[in-house]
């Protein structure tokens, strides 16, 4: 995530205050509490393995920059995005 | 005629269309017009302006909803607030924005929100603040601003909003209308951009509370595309419609109740109580003792599942470059993968984790002694815009009072209650788990026997 110098000095101060604010959690007691990721209790919730629609490619590619030569772009009905490897 | 169609609550508006007292197109007119008088910015007016659609749909044709712009919307630029999604065009709905066409409902604007639907303010915006119709200097609460604002001011006969710490429930207060967080799982998340997946919660922001049963009772219920949403749909109970509240038990928890509650606020709050008295409720002081970590808990937990979720904006398949994110995602993405760090997951992330089990059994506890628990929704009534803008920690504290149910994943209800010099303030109702019916009958009950619901913001 881009940041500027300006930007991490605003943060540095605001993320601090933050932080501070939040460690009061290791003063509760928890030695013998279980965590709690979801409220809801289910868990394998499953359905019938049934073929169902989806995105048409198209569709898929409909929200890509349709310029020739940005990237990322809809190319010949792929996603081409910037190069990851040095060449 | 356009003035008195705005005015309608949703029950309204369906019956006066059964009686064709009027049409659908005089209904979507009237509200184009609304939005045309007081929404955006004209270089020909000097009329008041409020920003509370990021964009209006022309095409509207059924029964007129503001819907907020974290909601999928096929054919409809769906943005979350953000400029990294600016452009974004939906091929598929949400599930809520299905089951509102299958009931003739049409999206009648993309309601402003704070970005990724961060923010206590409506300020945290891409697109510019909302401002709060009752006093446009000041702030209509946050994140479901637009969604608020938009209800307050005629300019849609209801709203849906996302509710992850206190998003419908806040701006419901300062903004004078019903706002309803229906338990987590209620209500398919599918098709809504995802803040905090383990709390967030669509719900309903309405004119009455009998509208937002309505409104409940067309959203709710499994698509098979939520695996957390597996209940039945809400359905009101024919047996349990209240007249009166005799026999009830109305839990209020002290910590509601102490520093940093307005003088004004808890004065109007415990009159509603006392008035929740008079129907014939019996109050229990009741103690929910973790409360005092409920903001902390919460700002681990939702920074951590939102950094998590925003991954996946990489501007690749959709959407823009990253750093268009504003400094509020930006704050929570840092936060949060802080708090996922090796070496901090166990004193953060996981703590929190077992903090929220305390705060969720704090709730099981009070509920052995009562029914429903009330309280304020928000500490103070509406500030000023920028007010808090460049104090994170003073902006997260201000929802202190909503982020413990969000926690618990309980029902909570905000009712309009009285005002503090000229803003309205909101008094909360919690239930238990899946107890929208106890939370609304409560509310209902209440909404009756009062005429605050009556008093209208001058646009």
């Amino acid at each position: 995530m881009p940041l500027s110098a300006d930007e991490e000095m605003a943060y540095k101060d605001q993320l601090s205050k933050v932080l501070d604010y939040v460690s009061q959690l290791s003063q509760v007691d928890t030695s013998e509490v279980e965590a709690c990721f979801n409220v809801s209790n289910n868990s394998d919730v499953l359905r019938e393995d049934e073929i169902k629609d989806s995105l048409l490619q198209k569709d898929a590619l409909t929200n890509v920059s349709k310029k020739k030569d940005s990237v990322p772009s809809d190319r010949q009905g792929f996603f081409a995005a910037k190069g990851v490897f040095e060449e | 005629m356009n003035r008195n169609l705005i005015g309608l609550t949703l029950l309204e508006t369906v019956k006066g269309l059964e009686k064709r007292s009027f049409s659908l197109e005089d209904l979507n007119k009237a509200y184009q017009v609304r939005i045309a008088e007081i929404d955006k910015h004209s270089l020909l007016s000097n009329s008041k302006l409020l920003n509370c659609y990021i964009t209006v749909n022309s095409d509207s044709n059924g029964i007129p909803a503001g819907i907020k712009d974290v909601f999928s919307t096929k054919g409809i630029e769906t943005t979350a607030g953000s400029k990294i999604l600016e452009g974004y065009i939906p091929v598929f709905n949400a599930t809520v924005i299905e089951k509102l066409e299958e009931q003739g409902i049409s999206v009648l604007g993309k309601a402003n929100c704070d970005e990724f639907a961060m923010g206590s303010s409506g300020e945290n915006s891409g697109y510019g603040p909302t401002h709060n119709p009752w006093n446009l200097d000041k702030v209509p609460g946050g994140s479901s601003s637009g969604s608020a604002a938009a209800v307050a001011a005629d300019m849609c006969v209801f709203a849906l909003g996302t509710d992850t710490g206190g998003s419908i429930r806040q701006p419901a207060a300062i903004c004078g209308v019903v706002g309803l967080k229906p338990s987590y799982g209620r209500v398919s998340r599918y098709g809504v951009i995802p803040m905090a997946s383990s709390l967030d919660c669509p719900g309903t922001i309405t004119k009455t509370v009998e509208d937002a049963r309505k409104v409940l009772e067309w959203i709710s219920g499994p698509d098979g595309k939520d695996a957390n949403c597996t209940k039945n749909s809400f359905a009101r109970s024919l047996l349990t419609k209240l007249k009166n509240l005799h026999g009830l038990k109305v839990g209020v928890p002290r910590e509601y109740f102490g520093k940093g509650l307005d003088i004004g606020v808890e004065k109007v709050v415990k009159g509603a109580i006392k008035q929740l008295e008079e129907l014939g409720a019996k109050t229990v002081e009741i103690e929910l003792p973790h409360t005092e970590y409920g903001i902390a808990t919460y700002y681990v937990i939702m920074s951590s599942e939102a950094s998590s979720n925003l991954a996946r904006f990489d501007g690749i398949r959709y959407g823009h470059d990253r750093n268009l994110f504003g400094p509020e995602v930006k704050r929570r993405i840092m936060l949060g993968t802080y708090s996922l760090s090796s070496g901090y997951y166990d004193d953060y992330f996981q703590q929190a984790a077992k903090v929220r089990t305390l705060i969720k059994q704090d709730f099981e506890k009070a509920f052995e002694k009562c029914d429903v628990i009330v309280g304020p929704t928000s500490p103070t009534t509406a500030w000023n815009i920028g007010e808090k803008i460049d104090d994170p920690l003073a902006m997260y504290l201000s929802d202190a009072y909503t982020v413990p149910a969000s926690l618990a994943g309980i029902p909570g209800l905000s009712v309009p209650c009285g005002f503090v010099e000229g803003l309205p303030v909101g008094l909360q109702i919690l239930g238990k788990y899946m107890d929208e019916e106890t939370v609304l009958n409560v509310g209902e009950a209440y909404e009756n026997a009062t005429n605050w619901r009556k008093e209208k913001p001058k646009l």
